[in-house]
């Protein structure tokens, strides 16, 4: 028995919607950065989704794509949060808002 | 012919040479080349001149251009010069008036911290005086006319720390810029109707007594008003360089320059200005009869006027000032009665006397450590006996006393106006008895009677033993105004034996005695008999004939007699009375506030105009532009000031606005594309 595509695309938007609610609730950057990729993968989902519904590869090549900028987002990412927290322990998003006006 | 150049460059290199070298020079080095400069050119201009006089009447008029200044379009404005009896006859004696009394400042502004830039100023006038007078275009001239402006305004501020003395120049400048509105507009209107403004297209050749080309020739064909207009336009800004009425009122607060300053530029030179320019004009003049009224009424109006302020005038140099402006008065007259020989010859003869009444002036002013109140004089005469001989030598000659030189042109010029108008001419007639009386007024009161300046006299700062004439000129050299109170600046008035005034070093003394024997033999020019009148020989193949009725020979000897019993008569009552000095009643109060001239100038023209610069600066400027300019910085900080909330560092928060835009987008392609 298949599962029907619709049923992945409304996995895909709660994961998003959850994704999405965490990035704007949760302080904690590691945790945010973990919503960022489960946005990020929910979406990949739903590409994945439409190129076995409509039977298109570039949906596949999309994901591909998300991939690797992800990996290297990651890697920028990181590199970044490390640097922080280097300065500061135990720091909220919140907390490193020296850029405001 | 090269001659004519040197004229005018050796004051320019004079000029040059002292602005860059002048500190190092110092003095009396650059003093010195002031005046070798200077002396240069008054040979240059004799050379010239004789020359001239080689030449045949008729063809004594040279052209030399230069360079050219600038063409455009129609307009061709050329650096040029332009050698006639005329010019060469001003240049004589603007280069050598201005010789001697460039000498005379070398004593004078001894030990002046400002030494150089005196010298530097001193020859940049007189380059513009000699190219206002040589010009051949009314351009080039009126480029000397500003420059000369500007040198009087440096000069007149010289000791510019002193706040009268910055006022003065200021105004003097200020008074200057309403009669040039008239030259610029005269030489806008000549430009529009000759499309030159050379002196040969603008006036014409004049051809013995006859002027030609004016109303006849194609191009140059102009009718009886326009001529009107463009004299009436040039006489306004003769009137404000050589201060008549109502622009006068600068000449006097000039006098807040230094001496020679006054000798030379308020005196003997460029006022004079005013009348060469009407002179120069004569051609147009001529058939300009309304211009020639109104000239000749200007003139004999401000003699009068003038005369009776002088009459009552405290300070040595204002006085003189006034009594300038009175004689400048004579000399518009005779151009507006159009006897323009005799008020170019006038203007000669006073150059001479009155440049040495205000040498004198000086050296008393000098001797008296920089007091000018005549009223704290007396005296003097056997103090300074050198001074006082040249003193009186000035005083008979600008009194008509004959056979001086102030005899000939006063009598020839009163002769001009009775052929014109009696009522002139009778005005005129006052005004010579008064010139008598106050001239005697002052030398009574300087020279003669009681010493009443060994009260209170102020001891120069720094001056150990003698004051010598020019030792004290540093210390109080900034003072003049505070000396016409009658005492140095806050100086205890304590009597000092040996402080006697004494006559002045030999750099001043020398001008004195040439100026002085100028003086005497001045009117020789021009002697009226034998046919001999040299200057209206020369000088007439230029102007056109005179328009006022012949005056018999007769009738002139006739006038002449009236008119000296008047200056007679002047002088007899001037030297009794003033032997003393107090008399109140001969002193009413709006003589001595120059028939509140000032004043009425200042609640009339300067009052509302104060009153509206009030208005711009701290209404119109603060409240609307200031306003204007700080409202949109304000509007922009305030705007700014909200919108900085929006940044408030949370990335939640930037996260939510990138939602929410997002669906916005989102939202509007969808109903786009739904629609």
């Amino acid at each position: 028995m298949t599962v029907p595509g619709p049923w992945y695309l409304v996995l895909a938007a709660v994961l998003f919607s959850v994704g999405a609610t965490g990035l704007l609730v949760r302080r904690n950057i590691l945790v945010m950065y973990m919503c960022i990729e489960l946005m990020l993968n929910s979406v990949n989902l739903t590409f994945v989704t439409f190129a076995r519904m409509l039977n298109d590869l570039g949906g596949q090549d999309s994901v591909f794509f998300v991939l690797v900028v992800a990996a290297a987002e990651v890697v920028v990412g990181l590199g970044i949060i490390v640097a922080i927290y280097r300065r500061r322990s135990g720091a909220t998003a919140d907390d490193i808002s020296s850029l405001k006006g | 012919m090269n001659a004519a150049y040197a004229i005018v460059a050796l004051p320019l290199l004079g000029f040059v040479i002292n602005l860059v070298l002048g500190r190092r020079l110092g003095e009396p080095v650059a003093g010195w080349v002031g005046t070798v400069a200077a002396g240069g050119s008054f040979i240059a201009s004799l050379v010239v001149w004789v020359t001239m006089l080689g030449k045949p009447a008729g063809e004594r008029v040279t052209d030399l251009n230069i360079f050219t200044w600038f063409p455009v379009a129609g307009l061709h404005a050329n650096a040029g010069l332009q050698m006639d009896p005329l010019s060469i006859t001003m240049a004589l004696f603007v280069t050598g008036v201005s010789t001697a009394i460039h000498m005379y400042s070398i004593g004078y502004m001894h030990r002046d911290p400002g030494f150089d830039r005196f010298f530097v100023y001193l020859n940049l006038f007189l380059f513009s005086m000699v190219v206002l007078v040589l010009a051949d275009n009314f351009l080039f001239s009126f480029l000397g006319w500003e420059g000369v402006g500007f040198c009087s305004y440096g000069l007149v501020g010289f000791w510019f720390q002193r706040e009268v003395a910055a006022v003065a120049a200021k105004k003097a400048f200020v008074t200057n810029r309403v009669g040039d509105v008239g030259f610029l507009l005269a030489m806008f209107l000549m430009f529009a109707h000759f499309s030159s403004l050379n002196y040969s297209a603008v006036l014409g050749t004049v051809v013995k007594g006859h002027a030609t080309g004016l109303l006849t020739a194609t191009p140059g064909a102009i009718d009886g008003t326009t001529a009107t207009a463009i004299t009436l336009l040039l006489f306004l800004g003769a009137i404000g360089k050589s201060a008549q009425i109502p622009l006068y009122i600068w000449l006097p607060d000039a006098m807040e320059g230094p001496t020679p300053i006054s000798a030379l530029i308020h005196a003997a030179t460029m006022v004079t200005a005013g009348v060469y320019l009407m002179a120069r004009v004569a051609p147009m003049l001529h058939y300009a009869h309304a211009t020639s009224w109104v000239v000749a009424c200007t003139g004999a109006g401000t003699a009068f006027l003038a005369a009776t302020i002088a009459c009552a005038q405290d300070d040595i140099k204002k006085a003189l000032a006034y009594s300038t402006v009175s004689q400048l008065g004579y000399m518009f007259l005779a151009i507006g009665a159009g006897d323009y020989v005799n008020g170019i010859f006038h203007m000669l003869t006073h150059a001479f006397f009155k440049a040495l009444l205000f040498l004198a002036a000086g050296a008393v002013i000098h001797a008296m450590a920089n007091r000018q109140d005549m009223k704290q004089m007396g005296g003097l005469a056997k103090y300074l006996p050198l001074t006082a001989l040249t003193f009186a030598v000035g005083w008979l000659a600008i009194s008509g006393v004959p056979p001086l030189a102030g005899f000939w042109s006063k009598d020839a010029i009163l002769a001009s106006a009775w052929g014109m108008n009696k009522v002139l001419w009778a005005i005129a007639l006052v005004t010579a008895g008064l010139t008598a009386y106050y001239m005697s007024r002052q030398f009574a009161l300087v020279f003669t009677g009681q010493a009443r300046w060994t009260e209170a006299r102020p001891v120069p700062v720094g001056g150990s033993g003698g004051v010598h004439g020019s030792d004290d000129e540093n210390a109080g050299g900034k003072d003049h105004a505070a000396g016409e109170e009658g005492s140095g600046p806050g100086l205890p008035a304590v009597a000092h034996e040996e402080a006697e005034p004494r006559d002045p070093t030999w750099t001043m003394a020398v001008p004195l005695v040439v100026l002085a024997i100028a003086a005497v033999l001045g009117g020789g020019i021009n002697f009226p008999a034998w046919h001999f009148n040299f200057l209206s020989h020369f000088l007439s193949p230029i102007f056109p004939a005179a328009t006022s009725a012949a005056v018999s020979t007769g009738t002139k000897w006739a006038l002449s007699l009236v008119t000296t019993a008047v200056a007679l008569t002047g002088l007899g009552l001037g030297l009794t009375t003033w032997r003393t000095a107090t008399h109140p009643k001969l002193e009413p109060n709006f003589l001595r506030k120059a028939w509140y001239f000032d004043d009425i100038v200042a609640a009339t023209v300067s009052g509302p105009l104060r009153a509206m610069a009030n208005a711009l600066a701290f209404v119109m400027d603060t409240k609307v532009v200031d306003g204007a300019v700080n409202g949109v910085a304000t509007s922009l900080g305030l705007s700014g000031r909200v919108l900085r909330k929006l940044q408030n560092g949370y990335i939640r928060s930037y996260a939510l606005g990138i939602g929410i835009g997002l669906v916005v987008v989102l939202v509007y392609l969808t109903f786009r594309t739904g629609s």
